[in-house]
Formats: structure tokens, C-alpha cells, sequence
């Protein structure tokens, strides 16, 4: 997508440099019409009309991938994010744990976040995971998640929520299965962040 | 009187302002235009002075110069008031100067509606702005989402003057909305159709359309806001049944064709200076006018792009995703006609063409980054980074900055008679060119990278450290060039050349008047019969002032301008408009204590504020028509073509129409919040019973039927040419319209609603409280036409004004009946109560 955009890019503006230094000597009305038609139709509709036709054959496919499955397709386990001004409070639903600003998930599993907030909007975003979602007040939104390898990954708050919007950081940490066990039969305390208000 | 010096001396003395602070009374649109023009620019220094306090605070990481507090504040500010009082109101401002010398016009046909919009602009910008020196400016950013801006989380007065200043400064953007539509279809010089207009006024329609469709949803959402806030009707709150979207929903709604709002005359600057400068006619005018009426078209189907993610449907999500993308045809349309235009001409470089040529790399850039954010997983991922806020400042920078700039360049000789100096215009241009690219450029990558918009600081070593320390240093690079150019335009007042007339040798008609321009522009109105007028007649300008053509004369003293039809430009009335009037002022004064009182909850202030300005409008209103002060009737009265005031179809009809296109579009507004919070909102609840009388409001409704019906066989007698019994016929109209107003009201009191407890109660409040102001306005406008046709000022010979507010007599019934049947009988139909 980006080199294309650099293609054209560079392409329009070569030819704007040429048009306005060219000498086209005299022209007459009938071909400044030729010259019309075929920039318009070939520069205004079919270019930008054959970029975006491709763009969404690439995009659509990638944006259903990236949403969650119906429930049908796959059991994803279900961690519950409230977001509050300003710290993540992390629930386990199936398990009596509860983190802050800190998730721990298996790898290579799909997760699904609920998300729900105590106050304002907020926006739970974790860039090498995948997009973001807003917390809307009175809505639970779920996002999928999948790590496709251990380690940690930070992620922040991506919707402005006052004050203390610049420090709403949070960690996800991706174990592997046997790990990840391990911690949820003995959650230790090191992934339970710091309250941060 | 041939004598052309006396010819002007004459005119200057219908036309001129007041001197000294009679200036303040001034209509005349080249003073207006200034005014807005010069106050947007100062304006503009503000918000670039809050851009440079945010930049030195992002330079390095972990920096505590300015705490987030003040930071949230400079932000939310800086993109306030360069959108608000920066960008729209300059854009206007140019339209209005622009467009009558360019339709060959003397005035906008509303002149003091000019006036009314320009205080309203510079009130309210100041109230906004007295909010920074007071330490309490909003910090809730410009788009104000709520729950962040409403009373619990927002307890301080902050969102209030943003909402109410933004409110009161929207009036100034709804009046030039109004008044440019009019007068480009009503006073274009006798030949000039439509596919003759110069391009720059298809642009300028389209934006005043846009400004028609796309501001209501704002003003409803600000008010319906405010009202949370001060009163706390929960039209966003989930606890009382709203929902915070449908504040998203009404911001974007106006927000996304906003951008294109001010895009659209800075693309039509690039088109009229291509081809002056490529020596050539347009190339692709008619699809350069499809483009443009695409743009406006679909600019309306995109809100939902800014909302990708707050969790909606997949399918919405596809449809609005490819809407998006389908905006760069007609801008791919556009850049190609202005190709093809340089390709077949020979180009002039100067100083305007840099300007274009910095245009065209910068938003070429920021349409791309467009498409690509316009693709939803890409959007997910960069939503709400600075790839965004790169992005926006391509697109606004790029497509509306660097062409005012353009235009700056190229009618400073119009505006002053003087030419700048090339010498320091070219360092400005390099020095804002480089600076920009250096702030934003760079900006993509930090974006990528994956830091977040609006946060005050970040921690070292994320990799942002380098990339923000030198958007700031291009940051200030970008500020000296701005320095550079205001200080040209300052120095070229005073040591400028004189320019000689048309110095770029332009085809439009606004380098036919002088320059500096006079306050007529044009001793008289010539025929036009082709797109390019000075091109094809270079002595023009001379016949125009020796009074060789249309209404060359001046001696009835009253300021005219010539009235043709919609498309074909045919001459149809001479328009009368209004000399200097102090009306606008004084009614703006009224609404900026309503503004004010609200704003320190001083609700009785208020009330004497809006009784105060409806006074002074009213008394404005006055002085119309027949009016000795407007054109009263002579012995010698003109016939051919008749005074608009003796019509049946004149600019205040239109006018009218115009506005209650606006107002139509508020009420769908409210309609959709209606039906939204029904179908959408989590915790939409009921009351318990039926608290509004449905048989009461029936029977109100049938008063105003009888109302509007008896109205209209009156205004249709008067069509007819028949006045006896009009004025026992307007009594009773107005009757019947006060048994109608006391039984609204008596209904209104006696419901009973609960607005604070329940959305559904507040939503239902609104739109009745929306009811009544009309029926009020109607009726009371209805007895003023009963005092004038007593007085004369209306009657068979002068029909004009029972004509004018027929359509909101209509209106009004029309939003009843509609009222009626979507509050009451729909909710009833689905089994609830209502």
C-alpha cells in the first residue's frame, strides 16, 4: 500500500512539474478537449476507481479476519477489561482473579476482551496485537486478541479521557500454555501492576 | 451626469459607511468580508501560539513545562479556534468580499444580515477566548465527546464556553450560509447562467449548502449538551436512558462535511488561479462542477469514519469504509483538470503559483494517507495516533492553508491596490513550506510508531525522542515563515508599488472595479455572455464606471443592485437593500448577554437577553419594504424592472426558503436523536404513564391548521392582486395564531414531563419547546404584518412580505403535524406509551 502510494505520489507530481514547465505551443480548442478527456477520464476516474476496486479486495478480507469470530466458529476465553480515569482493571470471570494495568494471556490462543468502562470513554489498544476498541459507558465491546508468540506487549489507552490520559499504560503478558497455567492456579503477585492514579 | 468623478462622489455617498464609529453600523459586504478576514487571521495567531506551547512541550520526553492540565486546555483549544474562528470564518469572510464583485453584484442582497453574522463571530470568538486568559479554557479536546465533557466529569465551566461560544459563533457561519446562497442564484449580472459563473462561485455555493446541511446537527447537539449540563436533561447520560454515541453521532454528522466545508473554496482558489496564471481557459468546467457537487454529496455519507472504533456493525462499517474512498474521484477529477489545464497552457510562475504548487505536494500527500485511513483494519490500528493528527494537518494545512495563502497573494493588489514584496514572500513561502514538511512528515512515522494523540507527555525511549524533537524544531521553522508574510503584509501598506488595474490579467469581473474596491464596486451592471468577461472585452472596466450599462443611476438615493433569475440570469426585479444600520450590532449585543448570563447561570439575565435581541430583530425587521427608511412609494416609481418590495418572488422568499432549509435539517436532527436513542441507547426507558395530553395537542394542532389556512387565502387574494378585507383577514389570522400559542402553551404546562429524570421525557420536551418558538415567532411576526398593512406597508400594490412569511406559516404546521405523528402516534403504534 505504501510504496504504491509513493508510486503515484511521486508520479503526480513529475507530471505537475512538466505541465507547468512544458512550452505547448499554440493549441487550439479541440485539442485542449482531447487533452481534457483524456486526463480526466484516465488520471480522475479510472486511477483513484482502480486503487480503491484493489485496496478493498486486500481490505475487506483483512478487517474480517481481524474480527471476532461468531461464537460458533472457535471458544475464545473471555477476559473482562473495565476501564476506569485511569487504570485498567483486569477481571478473570471464570477464575476470582483481578489485575491492574496488567494482563496475562496464552499464546497462540484467540482471547476475547470485554470491554466496559467505570467513567468516560476510553480506547483499549495494544499496537503489535492488533486494532483498538472503545469502552462506551452503558456497552460491553469485545475485541479478539491472539499473541503469536510469549512475551510482554504494551499497550495504552488511544482515546483522550482527561487528565490523566498520558498515563494509562498496561502490559499484556503472553505465556505460554503450561505457563499460563501455572499462573492461573498461582497468580503471583509480580503481574499485578500498580494502581496508577 | 457623465462626469465620471461625479458619478462616484454621488455613489460613494449612497454607498459609503458611516464616518468615525458609524463605521460599527456598516453592511457594506467588502467592509464585512475585511472584518471577518482580518479578525480570522488574528485569530489564527492565537491558535498557532497554543500549536507552538504544545510543540515545546512534546519536544523532549518527560517534560513538565506546561502540566496536563494546561496542556489539555491548549490543545482543545488550538484546534477550536483555528476550525472555529480560524478556518470557516476566514473562508467566509473571503466568499463574502469575493462574491458580488465576481457576480458582478454591488452588494450581497442581505446586507444587514452580513453585519449581524460578523458580531456574532467576533462576540462569541471572544468569549471563547477570554476562557484562556481566565485559566478555564475547555480541555475536553475540540470534538467534546461526552461523558468526558458533560457536568460529572467536565464539573467546571469549560465545556459551557465552548458550546455556548461555538453556538453563538455558528450563527455568523449560518447567516453567510444563508446570504451567499441567495445571492449567487438571485443578483448574478444580467447573462451570467449558470455555466457562465466563474468557478470560484460553484465552489462558494456548494460550501454555503454545506454549511445549510452540515451546521444544524452541531447546534442541536450543543444545545441538547448544554442543556445536560445546566440542567441535567440526559440526552447522553445511560443512567437517564441516552447514550454518549449519539453525541458522536451529531458531532461527525457536521464534522466530517466541515472538512470539505473548508476545502471546497480553498479548491476553488487553485481553479481560479491556474488558469490566470496558465494563460487558459479551465479545462474540464463542467467536470470540475460535477466534482464539486459529488464532493458535497457524498462528504454527508462519511461521519461514520471517524467512529470505526467505538464497536459498530461490520456492514456499516464496509459501507462507510468504501464512501470514503469514493471521495478521491472527484478530487482525482479535480487535480487532473488542473493538470491539464497547466499541460495546455503556458505557466507564469509567481509568487501565487509557489503557493499552489506547495498546495498540491502537501494534499496530494494528505488524500493518500486519507485512503489508506480510510480502510478499516489500518484505521484500527492508527486511529487515534499522531499518523492521525499527520494526516489532518496534510489535508487542512495543505488544502486550505496553502491555497488562502495563494489567494492571499493574488487579490492583495485587489484589496490594497499595492503589490508585496517578492523578495521576503518567497522566504516566507520556503520557510512555512520546509517547516510544515519537518513538523508532519516526520509526524506519520512517530504515528507508526505507535504514539498516541493528546497526551502531554510520553516516556524516553519508545523511540519517539528524535522524531518529536524535531517536529518542533519544524514546528518553529514553520512559525518564522508565518512571520515572514505577516510582516510583508504589514510592510506592503506602506512601501508597496501601486498595482495597475488587473495586475495578473485576470478574466473575472472583480478586477473590472478599482483598486482598492469603491463601496459599490460597479457605476453600473454590464451584460455578461461568456465565462471570461475581462478577457473579452479588456475595456470594461472604463464602461462599467462611465455608467454605460444596467441601473446606471444614482439620484433616488437608495442603494440597488440587480435582481435575475435562479438559471438563466435573466433581469427580473432592481433589489433595494438596506443602507448602514446599527440593528445587527445592537441584536448581537443581545445575544452575547444571553451567551454570557448562561454562561454564569444567571437564567432571568438570560431570558431579558433573548427578549432584548428578538426586540431589536424585530425592530430591524421594521425597516423594509415601503418603509420610509427602505424605498417608500414615489410618484415615479420604477416599473421596468419593478423594486423587488413590489414582487411576489424576491430575495426574501428565498431566503426564507433557505433558512428553513437549515432549520429542517435541525429538526431531522432531533428526529434521528429521537429515533436513535429509541432503537439504539442501552437503558431507553418509558415513563411510568402518559403524561401529555395527545387530545390537547390535537386540538391546538387544529387551531394551527386554521391558522395557516386563513393565511394563505389571504397571501394568495394578494397574489391575485386583490386587497379588500385584508385587514380584517390578518386580524383573524392572528387570532386564530394566539388561541393556537395559548393552547400550546397550556398543553406544554400542563404535561407535566420530567425532562432531569428521563431522555425520553427530555427529547419530547425539546422538540415541543422547538414547536412553540415557532408558533411564537409566526404569531408575532403575523401581528406585525397586521400593523403594516394598517400602515400601508403591505397591499395589493405591495404584496412582498405576507409573501415572505407564508413559507414559515407552512413550516411551522408542517413540523406540527410531523411532530404529532413521530413523538405520539408512532410510539403508540409500537405499543409503548408515549
Amino acid at each position: 500500500m505504501f510504496g504504491f502510494s509513493v508510486v503515484v505520489m511521486a508520479a503526480l507530481y513529475g507530471l505537475w512539474w512538466y505541465a507547468m514547465r512544458r512550452d505547448p505551443g499554440e493549441i487550439s480548442d479541440q485539442q485542449a478537449q482531447r487533452h481534457q478527456n483524456r486526463w480526466v477520464i484516465w488520471g480522475g476516474l479510472a486511477l483513484p476507481i482502480g486503487s480503491i476496486t484493489l485496496l478493498l479486495a486486500f481490505g475487506i478480507p483483512a478487517g474480517h479476519r481481524m474480527l471476532p469470530l461468531p461464537p460458533a466458529e472457535g471458544e475464545a476465553l473471555v477476559i473482562e477489561v473495565k476501564a476506569h480515569q485511569w487504570f485498567w482493571q483486569v477481571r478473570y470471570p471464570e477464575r476470582d482473579i483481578e489485575l491492574i494495568n496488567a494482563l496475562v494471556i496464552p499464546a497462540n490462543t484467540p482471547v476475547d476482551i470485554h470491554l466496559t468502562t467505570a467513567d468516560v470513554i476510553h480506547s483499549f489498544w495494544v499496537p503489535r496485537l492488533g486494532g483498538k476498541l472503545d469502552t462506551i459507558p452503558g456497552r460491553t465491546n469485545v475485541l479478539r486478541l491472539e499473541a503469536d508468540r510469549t512475551g510482554d506487549f504494551h499497550g495504552q489507552c488511544a482515546e483522550f479521557c482527561g487528565a490523566g490520559h498520558a498515563h494509562m499504560p498496561f502490559v499484556v503478558t503472553a505465556k505460554s500454555a503450561e505457563d499460563y497455567q501455572q499462573w492461573l492456579n498461582n497468580p503471583d503477585a509480580r503481574t499485578q501492576g500498580d494502581r496508577d492514579d | 451626469m457623465t462626469d465620471p468623478r461625479a458619478r462616484h462622489q454621488a455613489f460613494e455617498k449612497v454607498w459609503g459607511n458611516l464616518p468615525g464609529f458609524g463605521t460599527l453600523a456598516a453592511v457594506n459586504h467588502t467592509s464585512i468580508g475585511l472584518r471577518f478576514m482580518v479578525t480570522g487571521m488574528l485569530f489564527f495567531l492565537v491558535g498557532g501560539l497554543l500549536a507552538m506551547l504544545v510543540r515545546t512541550q512534546l519536544a523532549l520526553p518527560e517534560q513538565e513545562i506546561i502540566g496536563p492540565e494546561a496542556y489539555n486546555q491548549f490543545f482543545t483549544m488550538h484546534g477550536t479556534v483555528m476550525m472555529f474562528l480560524f478556518a470557516i470564518p476566514v473562508l467566509e469572510g473571503l466568499a463574502l468580499y469575493m462574491i458580488p464583485k465576481m457576480i458582478g453584484a454591488r452588494d450581497l442582497v442581505f446586507p444587514r444580515i452580513s453585519s449581524l453574522g460578523y458580531y456574532c463571530y467576533l462576540f462569541g470568538g471572544l468569549i471563547i477566548l477570554s476562557s484562556l486568559f481566565l485559566g478555564i479554557a475547555p480541555d475536553s479536546g475540540w470534538f467534546m465527546y461526552t461523558p468526558l465533557s458533560s457536568a460529572e466529569y467536565a464539573p467546571g465551566p469549560g465545556s459551557d464556553f465552548w458550546l455556548l461560544g461555538i453556538t453563538f459563533v455558528e450563527i455568523s457561519a449560518m447567516a453567510a450560509g444563508i446570504e451567499l446562497t441567495v445571492s449567487i442564484l438571485r443578483s448574478r449580472a444580467p447573462g451570467m447562467t449558470l455555466t457562465r459563473m466563474p468557478i470560484f462561485c460553484w465552489y462558494i455555493l456548494a460550501m454555503a449548502l454545506m454549511i445549510i446541511f452540515g451546521f444544524p446537527p452541531l447546534i442541536l447537539g450543543s444545545i441538547l449538551l448544554e442543556l445536560e449540563r445546566a440542567a441535567g436533561w440526559p440526552f447522553f447520560e445511560v443512567a437517564g436512558g441516552g447514550d454518549p454515541l449519539l453525541w458522536q453521532h451529531l458531532f461527525w454528522l457536521f464534522g466530517h462535511p466541515e472538512v470539505y466545508i473548508l476545502f471546497l473554496p480553498a479548491a476553488g482558489i487553485v481553479s481560479t488561479l491556474i488558469p490566470v496564471f496558465a494563460r487558459r481557459p479551465l479545462v474540464g468546467y463542467r467536470w470540475i462542477v460535477l466534482s464539486i457537487l459529488l464532493i458535497g454529496f457524498i462528504s454527508f455519507g462519511l461521519w461514520v469514519h471517524h467512529m470505526f472504533t467505538v464497536g459498530i456493525p461490520q456492514l456499516a462499517q464496509a459501507f462507510f469504509s468504501v464512501a470514503s474512498m469514493l471521495v478521491a474521484v472527484p478530487t482525482a477529477i479535480q487535480v487532473f483538470a488542473w493538470l491539464a489545464t497547466l499541460w495546455t497552457g503556458r505557466v507564469a510562475f509567481s509568487l501565487p503559483m509557489l503557493w499552489i504548487f506547495g498546495f498540491l505536494i502537501i494534499f496530494v500527500c494528505g488524500g493518500l494517507t486519507g485512503v489508506m485511513l480510510a480502510l478499516v483494519p489500518f484505521n484500527w490500528q492508527v486511529h487515534d495516533t499522531h499518523f492521525v493528527v499527520a494526516h489532518l494537518h496534510y489535508v487542512l494545512v495543505g488544502g486550505m492553508f496553502f491555497p488562502l495563502m495563494a489567494g492571499l497573494y493574488y487579490w492583495l493588489p485587489h484589496i490594497s491596490g499595492r503589490m508585496p514584496s517578492e523578495r521576503l514572500g518567497y522566504w516566507g513561502f520556503w520557510l512555512t513550506f520546509i517547516g510544515f514538511n519537518a513538523t508532519f512528515l516526520l509526524m506519520h512515522l512517530t504515528g507508526l510508531l505507535g504514539m498516541p494523540r493528546r497526551v502531554y507527555t510520553y516516556e524516553a525511549g519508545l523511540g519517539w525522542d528524535w522524531l518529536n524533537l524535531l517536529s518542533s524544531v519544524g514546528g518553529f521553522i514553520m512559525s518564522a515563515g508565518i512571520a515572514l508574510i505577516l510582516m510583508d503584509l504589514l510592510l506592503h501598506f506602506r512601501f508597496g508599488k501601486p498595482a495597475s488595474r488587473n495586475p495578473w490579467n485576470a478574466d473575472t469581473l472583480e478586477w473590472a472595479t478599482n483598486t482598492p474596491p469603491s463601496a459599490y464596486n460597479f457605476g453600473s451592471i454590464p451584460d455578461i455572455d461568456s465565462r471570461h468577461p475581462l478577457w473579452d472585452d479588456p475595456g470594461l472596466p472604463d464602461s462599467i464606471a462611465a455608467g454605460d450599462h444596467h441601473i446606471p443611476e444614482i439620484d433616488h438615493g437608495r442603494r440597488e443592485l440587480l435582481g435575475t433569475d435562479a438559471i438563466g440570469a435573466r433581469v427580473r426585479e432592481v433589489m433595494h437593500i438596506p443602507t448602514n444600520s446599527w440593528w445587527p450590532l445592537c441584536a448581537a449585543l443581545g445575544l452575547a448577554l444571553v451567551c454570557i448570563s448562561l454562561l454564569v447561570r444567571v437564567y432571568p439575565l438570560a431570558l431579558f437577553g433573548l427578549v432584548i435581541a428578538g426586540i431589536f430583530l424585530f425592530r430591524w425587521s421594521w425597516e423594509n419594504g415601503a418603509h420610509p427608511k427602505a424605498a417608500p412609494l414615489g410618484v415615479n416609481e420604477r416599473t421596468d424592472p419593478p423594486l423587488h418590495s413590489r414582487t411576489t418572488d424576491g430575495p426574501g422568499r428565498w431566503g426564507m426558503i433557505v433558512t428553513l432549509m437549515a432549520d429542517a435539517t435541525l429538526y431531522l436532527s432531533l428526529l434521528f436523536g429521537w429515533f436513535y436513542l429509541w432503537t439504539v441507547s442501552p437503558d431507553w426507558r418509558l415513563p411510568e404513564e402518559t403524561r401529555l395530553s395527545t387530545s390537547g395537542l390535537m386540538a391546538t394542532g387544529v387551531l394551527l391548521t386554521l391558522t395557516v389556512f386563513r393565511y394563505r387565502r389571504l397571501t394568495e387574494r394578494l397574489r391575485a392582486g386583490q386587497d379588500s378585507g385584508l385587514w380584517p383577514a390578518s386580524v383573524q389570522t392572528s387570532v386564530l395564531a394566539l388561541l393556537h400559542l395559548g393552547s400550546l402553551i397550556w398543553v406544554i404546562a400542563s404535561a407535566g414531563l420530567e425532562p432531569g429524570a428521563l431522555a425520553h421525557d427530555a427529547v419530547l420536551s425539546v422538540m415541543l419547546y422547538y414547536l412553540l418558538f415557532h408558533s411564537l415567532v409566526a404569531t408575532l411576526a403575523s401581528l406585525l404584518q397586521s400593523a403594516r398593512i394598517k400602515l400601508g406597508y403591505v397591499s395589493a400594490h405591495l404584496p412582498y412580505e405576507a409573501i415572505v412569511l407564508k413559507p414559515f406559516w407552512i413550516y411551522t404546521l408542517a413540523i406540527f403535524w410531523i411532530s404529532y405523528t413521530a413523538f405520539l402516534l408512532l410510539p403508540l403504534a409500537w405499543g409503548g406509551s408515549p
